[in-house]
């Protein structure tokens, strides 16, 4: 039998730069690899790796595996399915870490059940057992109400990170890393992209703001979105998020969704308007620093969550919220 | 062509929107339990794997067969599949099946898949209502070797192949892929349709075909517990402490004058 070793981050890249997320996984990998006593490497397979190659040597890559990919074949999962099984084939790693990601929450349950390897997605946490020497995968299951630690049985052990779970560590460019080519990968799969739309979104961008202002189904439309979400939100400099109904309901853009399956954002405040706190939402916001609930029901899940809470209508309460803070901040 | 035929895979699941705190974990079994009065559903994106399913039916004709993996299903739960309109409802059911994760569940409906008299398109919900793993349509699709597209909010029968509006992180793109493939669908697709009386009524005169291991040529050691790739060390539900501050005022637009003035306080804008 193979012996599987060292850990395998699959990386992407954002903007000529390794993604946040990967940097993560970088972070992580190398902890978990140092007390091993092995190896990582990275796989930077992108159209435009700009400086991501040498990135990812100097966040703790010991090898980064690359490969020059067209734009259309940059973003087929199944590319990348073909690319990170390669890898795998090569490096033979014990663990492989994949954000969980756009990209990844395809990438890491195809490249199991290809390989017949096991997969744990969305993991926050990955510890090594003292015992057998292999890591434990932990991860929210039942929308975030219980935590579950996985082992693998079978190898290599995948498992796709949360976005933000894990710390980045400081680069240190003087590390050496070893650069080995993968073979190109044709998309072969009767798939077609016919066109892509992108959705303007304007202001402040969610994944990067300080504070974020969310509305909830309580928002009962569009409207509230565009006058007294938006302008707490200008007074704030925040960024408007929300809840998955109004995502749903296309009162809001699908970007602006937060949650178990919307985006993640840890920012140092976070003011829920009209949103009951479900656990799949709470999972998209926990992490914030603080959290400030406006609801009209006393009851509602979000105040065993919230730091600060206030019990009304939104109605009532953000215009004279909105014009308060205005003062404060003009002083 | 002929007209579509199309598999949807739907799960029992305890109800994910009752209140957190009514979740409890038992430690001993490593099982989530509800209180025994909150019904279970089927999962969310299930649903919306199915709306998908009956919106195509409606325009182009096809079959609907829902299959579902589990033990001891409630009829009237899963039966809602039927209710609304489905064709036809396979259940895999037996002991055996219980505890199976997402790799032992993939493999059995692999099998089933293959069972069925063809099939054009398989839908899968983009995660399920309990452990959210997301794996099975993914699974499905490499297990038979068919092509996947994920998170789709709209979904046609054109000439013969599908079209589909897949979500992308910032925005949507059109995709058209042959059959048979994969979907997995995501919530902005819609809410499943209300099941109608005429629906209901026939809904109660269907049985659903059962269908255990051995009639999908399984042996015990490849579903359930021993069929896992992944082994449940520990589940638990971490504490949480309350600690919000409510702040007042005369009425509710004092009240959020008072939120400024105790978050400026607080030294957190
Ligand atoms: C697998 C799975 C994944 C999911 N993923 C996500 C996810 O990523 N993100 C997400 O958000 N949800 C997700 N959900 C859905 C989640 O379970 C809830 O249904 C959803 O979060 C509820 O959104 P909400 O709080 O806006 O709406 P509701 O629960 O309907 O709450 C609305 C709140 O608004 C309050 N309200 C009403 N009117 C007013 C008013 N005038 N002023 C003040 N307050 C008012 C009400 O008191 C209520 O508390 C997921 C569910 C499942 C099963
Ligand atoms: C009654 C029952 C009790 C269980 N108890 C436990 C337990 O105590 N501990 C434990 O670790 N695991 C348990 N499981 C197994 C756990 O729920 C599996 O992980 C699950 O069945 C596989 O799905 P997933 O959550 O990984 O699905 P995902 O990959 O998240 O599901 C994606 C989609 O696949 C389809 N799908 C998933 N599962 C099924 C299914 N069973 N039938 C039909 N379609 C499906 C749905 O369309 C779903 O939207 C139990 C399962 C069942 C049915």
């Amino acid at each position: 039998m193979k012996e599987y070793k060292g850990v395998l981050v699959y990386g992407e890249v954002a903007g000529g730069k390794l993604s946040s997320t990967t940097c993560e996984l970088l972070g992580c990998g190398r902890k978990l690899a140092d007390e091993l006593g092995q190896n990582v490497a990275c796989v930077v397979a992108s159209d435009a790796p700009g400086d991501s190659v040498a990135e990812a040597g100097a966040r703790g890559a010991d090898a980064v595996y690359t490969a020059e990919l067209t734009k259309d074949a940059a973003g087929s999962a199944a590319v990348h399915v073909a690319l990170a099984a390669q890898a795998i084939a090569a490096a033979a790693p014990a663990v492989v870490l994949i954000g969980h990601t756009a990209l990844g929450r395809e990438l890491g349950p195809r490249l199991a059940f290809r390989l017949g390897a096991a997969v744990a997605t969305d993991c926050i946490d990955l510890q090594i057992d003292p015992d057998s020497k292999t890591v434990v995968m932990t991860k929210p299951v039942y929308g975030g109400n219980a935590l579950a630690e996985f082992a693998a049985r079978a190898a290599p052990q995948i498992a796709t990170v949360r976005p933000k779970a894990m710390s980045a560590g400081e680069p240190n460019p003087s590390h050496p890393a070893e650069t080995i080519q993968l073979a190109a990968e044709p998309a072969t799969e009767p798939v077609k992209v016919l066109e892509r739309v992108q959705e303007e979104v304007t202001g402040v961008k969610l994944e990067d703001a300080s504070v974020v202002v969310s509305g909830g189904r309580g928002a009962g439309g569009a409207e509230p979105f565009g006058t007294v979400l938006k302008e707490l939100a200008d007074v704030l400099h925040a960024a408007v998020g929300a809840s998955r109904p109004p995502c749903d309901n296309g009162w809001a853009p699908e970007a602006l969704h937060i949650g178990l399956t919307g985006k993640i954002v840890a920012p140092d405040l976070y003011v829920a308007v009209a949103i009951s706190g479900a656990s799949q939402h709470m999972a998209g916001c926990s992490g914030s620093k603080t959290i400030v609930a406006i609801n009209k029901d006393a009851e509602a899940n979000i105040f065993l969550e919230a730091n600060y809470g206030v019990v009304g209508k939104f109605e009532d309460v953000l215009p004279a919220f909105t014009q308060k803070l205005r003062e404060l901040l003009t002083d | 062509m002929s007209d579509l035929r199309m598999v949807v895979c739907c799960k029992q699941v305890l109800d994910p929107e009752a209140p957190p705190s009514s979740f409890k974990v038992d430690a001993k079994t490593m099982r989530m339990t509800l209180p025994p009065d909150i019904k279970q559903v089927i999962g969310q994106y299930d649903e919306f794997a199915l709306e998908a399913a009956l919106r195509i039916r409606d325009k182009a004709g096809g079959k609907i067969t829902v299959l579902s993996l589990g033990n001891n299903m409630a009829r009237d739960v899963i039966k809602k599949s039927l209710a609304v309109g489905a064709d036809e409802l396979v259940l895999l059911e037996d002991a055996a099946f219980e505890d199976s994760d997402s790799w032992s569940t993939a493999y059995a409906l692999s099998k089933a898949v293959q069972k069925l008299d063809g099939y054009d398109v398989i839908f899968c919900g983009r995660q399920s209502s309990d452990w959210d793993a997301g794996q099975v349509g993914a699974g499905l699709a490499e297990l038979l070797g068919l092509p996947v597209v994920t998170l789709a909010r709209k979904v046609e029968a054109v000439d013969g192949k599908l079209r589909i509006e897949q979500v992308i992180p910032d925005g949507y793109q059109v995709i058209e892929v042959d059959t048979p493939a994969v979907v997995t669908v995501t919530s902005e697709l819609g809410n499943l349709r209300y099941a109608i009386l005429k629906g209901i009524m026939a809904a109660a005169r269907k049985q659903p075909i059962v269908w255990t291991p051995a009639d999908l040529g399984l042996d015990t050691t490849e579903v359930g517990e021993p069929g896992r790739r992944l082994q449940l060390n520990r589940l638990f539900q971490p504490v949480k402490e309350a600690h919000c501050e409510m702040v007042e005022g005369e009425n509710a637009a004092e009240a959020g004058a008072n939120l400024a003035i105790r978050l400026r306080e607080a030294k957190l804008i």
